[in-house]
């Protein structure tokens, strides 16, 4: 796997490109139009299942639930057979540590949100803090929120070296960079938030925290994976993308994949470098395979609750 | 000169909305002249399962809704009714109806719906028991809504057919997804419009058109639909039914009536589509004279 890095030359980001929205709708209506045969179907949504990052970031969260959630991680649905497991569990920092010995070898992997998710407001010293309790807790990812407030005034500066710092503190743990599109505004503002994230280092770029709506709209995450490749042309960099929030259907997580590959290639098309955050997805899926297998649409009475 | 009447679009009715068929196909019912009455939405199985999430969506709101709220939406639905009595004789006449059994089966459908009305905060005190046992304990049983009904409307009788069958299923808390007449189905779209005006959360009624033919399977065979009502008239669908909804174990009722008569309404209707619960709750004495509570 090629990490990225905090890059030393980096290009002036007030001049990012602009985005044809116009464009991108027409584009995106596209993805949305292929006809996907049965076969590929089940496929695909095994594909799905195993890029979720199976998420719980509630107040009201406790060890016991971040356990019941790591059980489901290993068994989605038991009568089924030839499933794979989810990509990782996505906790709380505090709830990393419960998680890790929760998964023990499974190799599913434990991300951890940070830096006052989901608001970000909050000072350095305790997103550096915050970011170094769930490395130390065992977490293999970390999920940073940007400074939004910092964003949108226009001091990206600030919000480059944010990036950078966490960056530094995640040691071995991917970083995630979320940049809470629902409140950028505009998607010349998404694609600038990316060129921002990718050159401070972020080996994941991700829509949204899942608090804000809307989160992950199939426009917003073509901007992203647009960004992507032109990064990875200039520098041959991989950084991967995370849509988040508001993807709770097969149907629409399978236009994701199409979208993917029609953007950046197969070679994205796995749980390195192209994930799904989402607490309900699974279910969907699960459902759809188990239609696919019987020919009887399914009912959530038989599904695990999530 | 005179000018060009606006034809309606029929559409089919999911979740408060009214969508075309997501298959984009259709079909034409002709009248008994052999004239085409409308373009029909020729319904799928993917608009049946549409239907079905959202009856799924719409059961936990209207399930726990007050009964006493349930009877006013359903007399809230009466007075629509009223209101556009017109459009129905109408539309009745164009499907072959005479004016005044058109009128008859409209004046029929509303009292209905204020009958059901009437019974959505009573059946529970007149169904419910308190049962003796033979043991120290409080023992009753109460009435619950089964869930997500499925309803293959009788193919006869356009309005009063449709009405009839779905009316004792709301009243009761259910939500459901009503596959309407063939042949005569426009009455189906206008009570939808009717139903969409009148407070019903969103959901709780979808209607479908097409032919039954091709729905039949999907009634028995969907996991998450808890009872079907079958009253279109076909033995063989029926049965198909009856040993079709083994899958999940669902309830299956066949109505043979045709719901013209006044006689035609009654609380067991709404009885049939309800799960009874018994409760025993232990306690010291029941009845009598040293009872406590």
């Amino acid at each position: 796997m090629n990490r990225n890095k905090t890059f030393k030359n980096i290009p002036d980001f007030k001049l990012s490109p602009t985005v044809d929205k116009v464009g991108v709708e027409e584009r995106v209506a596209r993805f949305q139009t292929r006809s996907i045969k049965n076969e590929s179907k089940v496929q695909g949504l095994k594909l799905v299942l195993n890029m979720i990052d199976l998420t719980t970031l509630e107040g009201k969260d406790t060890p016991g639930k971040v356990r019941q959630l790591c059980y489901k991680a290993q068994h989605l649905h038991d009568l089924q057979e030839g499933l794979p497991t989810v990509a990782a569990i996505c906790v709380y920092p505090t709830m990393v540590a419960e998680a890790k010995k929760a998964l023990g070898n499974s190799g599913i992997k434990v991300a951890s949100v940070s830096t006052a998710f989901p608001s970000g407001q909050s000072t350095m010293e305790i997103k550096l803090l915050d970011t170094k309790f769930a490395v130390d807790n065992g977490a293999d990812e970390i999920d940073m929120v940007i400074s939004r407030g910092k964003f949108l005034s226009g001091d990206y500066n600030f919000v480059f070296d944010e990036i950078a710092a966490i960056k530094e503190a995640c040691g071995k743990a991917r970083l995630k960079v979320i940049f809470e599109t629902g409140e950028l505004a505009s998607l010349d503002q998404v694609r600038r938030a990316s060129d921002i994230a990718m050159y401070a280092g972020a080996d994941f770029i991700k829509t949204s925290t899942g608090k804000i709506q809307p989160a992950a709209t199939m426009q917003v995450t073509y901007t992203m994976l647009c960004a992507i490749k032109d990064f990875y042309r200039k520098t041959g960099v991989k950084v991967g993308m995370k849509p988040a929030g508001g993807i709770s259907s097969s149907k629409l997580a399978l236009h994701n994949l199409v979208m993917v590959k029609e953007t950046l290639g197969n070679e994205w098309l796995n749980n390195e470098w192209f994930r799904f955050g989402a607490s309900s997805l699974a279910n969907d899926v699960l459902m759809q395979l188990v239609k696919q297998e019987t020919g009887h649409y399914q009912s959530a009475d038989y599904f695990s609750i999530d | 000169m005179s000018r060009l009447e606006i034809l309606k679009t029929y559409k089919i009715f999911i979740g408060g909305q009214f969508p075309r068929t997501e298959s984009g196909r259709y079909y034409t019912p002709l009248d008994k002249k052999g004239q085409p009455l409308a373009n029909m939405c020729l319904s799928s199985r993917k608009d049946f399962r549409n239907a079905v999430v959202a009856a799924r969506k719409a059961f936990g709101s209207w399930s726990e809704k007050t009964a006493f709220n349930r009877g006013q939406i359903l007399y809230r639905i009466a007075e629509m009714l009223e209101g556009r009595k017109t459009q129905f004789v109408e539309e009745l006449v164009k499907q072959g109806s005479t004016e005044a059994k058109a009128k008859q089966e409209v004046e029929l459908a509303i009292d209905r719906c204020v009958y059901y009305a009437g019974w959505c905060d009573k059946y529970q005190q007149v169904f419910s028991s308190v049962n003796p046992v033979a043991s120290s304990h409080f023992n009753f049983s109460a009435l619950e809504p089964m869930g997500v009904v499925g309803i293959i409307a009788p193919q006869t009788n356009g309005l009063i057919g449709l009405v009839s069958t779905i009316l004792p299923v709301i009243a009761g808390g259910n939500t459901c997804i009503v596959l309407a007449s063939e042949n005569l189905p426009l009455c189906a779209i206008t009570f939808a419009e009717v139903l969409a005006t009148s407070d019903l959360t969103a959901g709780v009624v979808n209607i479908l058109t097409g032919t039954e033919k091709e729905l039949v399977e999907q009634f028995h065979s969907h996991m998450d639909v808890n009872a079907v009502i079958y009253a279109g008239g076909n033995k063989e669908h029926a049965l198909a039914i009856e040993t079709g909804a083994d899958c999940n174990v669902k309830r299956v009722f066949v109505y043979a009536n045709d719901f013209t008569k006044a006689t035609d309404e009654n609380p067991y209707y709404i009885t049939d589509l309800q799960e009874l619960k018994t409760t025993w709750h232990p306690i010291e004495n029941v009845g009598g004279a040293t009872s406590n509570y």
